[in-house]
């Protein structure tokens, strides 16, 4: 299953309440969420611990809008727009956690 | 006529930019202020220290990088900007990776700053 998160996990909880109530499975990080995947943020210990139980992916024109592309996590896989269609289309369903 | 009142106007910005239109709306009042002579103070906390990291491109969001109006505020006469050090260090940013030059102050700093505003404006 591909869970979707796009809210900064630093100023709102939707990453948060996604790993409490998933089991695992992919996550995708777009919009304001990419900065969950940035190197030093405060999340960043609870992304690497997440990493354990999901694949975790996050989208570059978003990473790059916000001058981040260079400090992406190890670990984090990052995808253009045709990766966000493979990954919808290659999970039998998806959340998105507004 | 009588003598221009000056008022001591804090923009606070709290948004990262482009997930949200806040960040965007702010800087264009900010420029309004800044054309009636007020005293004006921009302040970014939280998320809001987002504004102001450098290499923002755009281009793949097919969004306007309004980045680059922070550089010109000073032609504006608008050179007090505050950031927050503890909202850099949650972050794991420094000053060099913001696009200007800013003044670091800590919360309790920020707080004080806060209280000698006569109109504080929210974003």
């Amino acid at each position: 299953m591909l869970h979707i998160i796009n809210k900064s996990p630093l100023v709102n909880s939707t990453l948060a309440d996604c790993l409490r109530v998933a089991t695992g499975g992919e996550i995708l990080l777009i919009e304001d969420a990419v900065y969950a995947a940035t190197k030093g943020n405060a999340f960043e210990p609870k992304l690497n611990d997440a990493m354990k139980r999901f694949k975790v992916y996050v989208l570059q024109p978003d990473l790059d809008a916000r001058g981040v592309g260079d400090r992406v996590v190890a670990g984090v896989t990052a995808v253009d727009y045709g990766g966000f269609v493979d990954l919808t289309v290659n999970n039998k369903n998806c959340q998105s956690w507004l | 006529m009588s003598e221009a009142i000056v008022k001591k106007f804090m923009f606070v910005n709290r948004k990262a930019p482009y997930g949200t239109i806040y960040a965007l709306e702010s800087l264009e009042v900010v420029l309004i202020a800044a054309t009636f002579d007020q005293d004006v103070s921009l302040v970014f906390l939280d998320d809001g220290v987002f504004q102001l990291k450098k290499g923002q491109q755009t281009k793949g969001i097919e969004t306007k990088n309004f980045s680059p109006t922070y550089r010109a505020l000073e032609d504006y006469d608008v050179e007090k900007l505050y950031v927050e050090k503890e909202s850099l260090d949650a972050r794991g940013l420094t000053v060099d990776d913001l696009l200007v030059d800013v003044t670091v102050l800590g919360s309790a700093e920020m707080g004080a700053l806060m209280d000698q505003q006569d109109v504080v404006l929210s974003f």
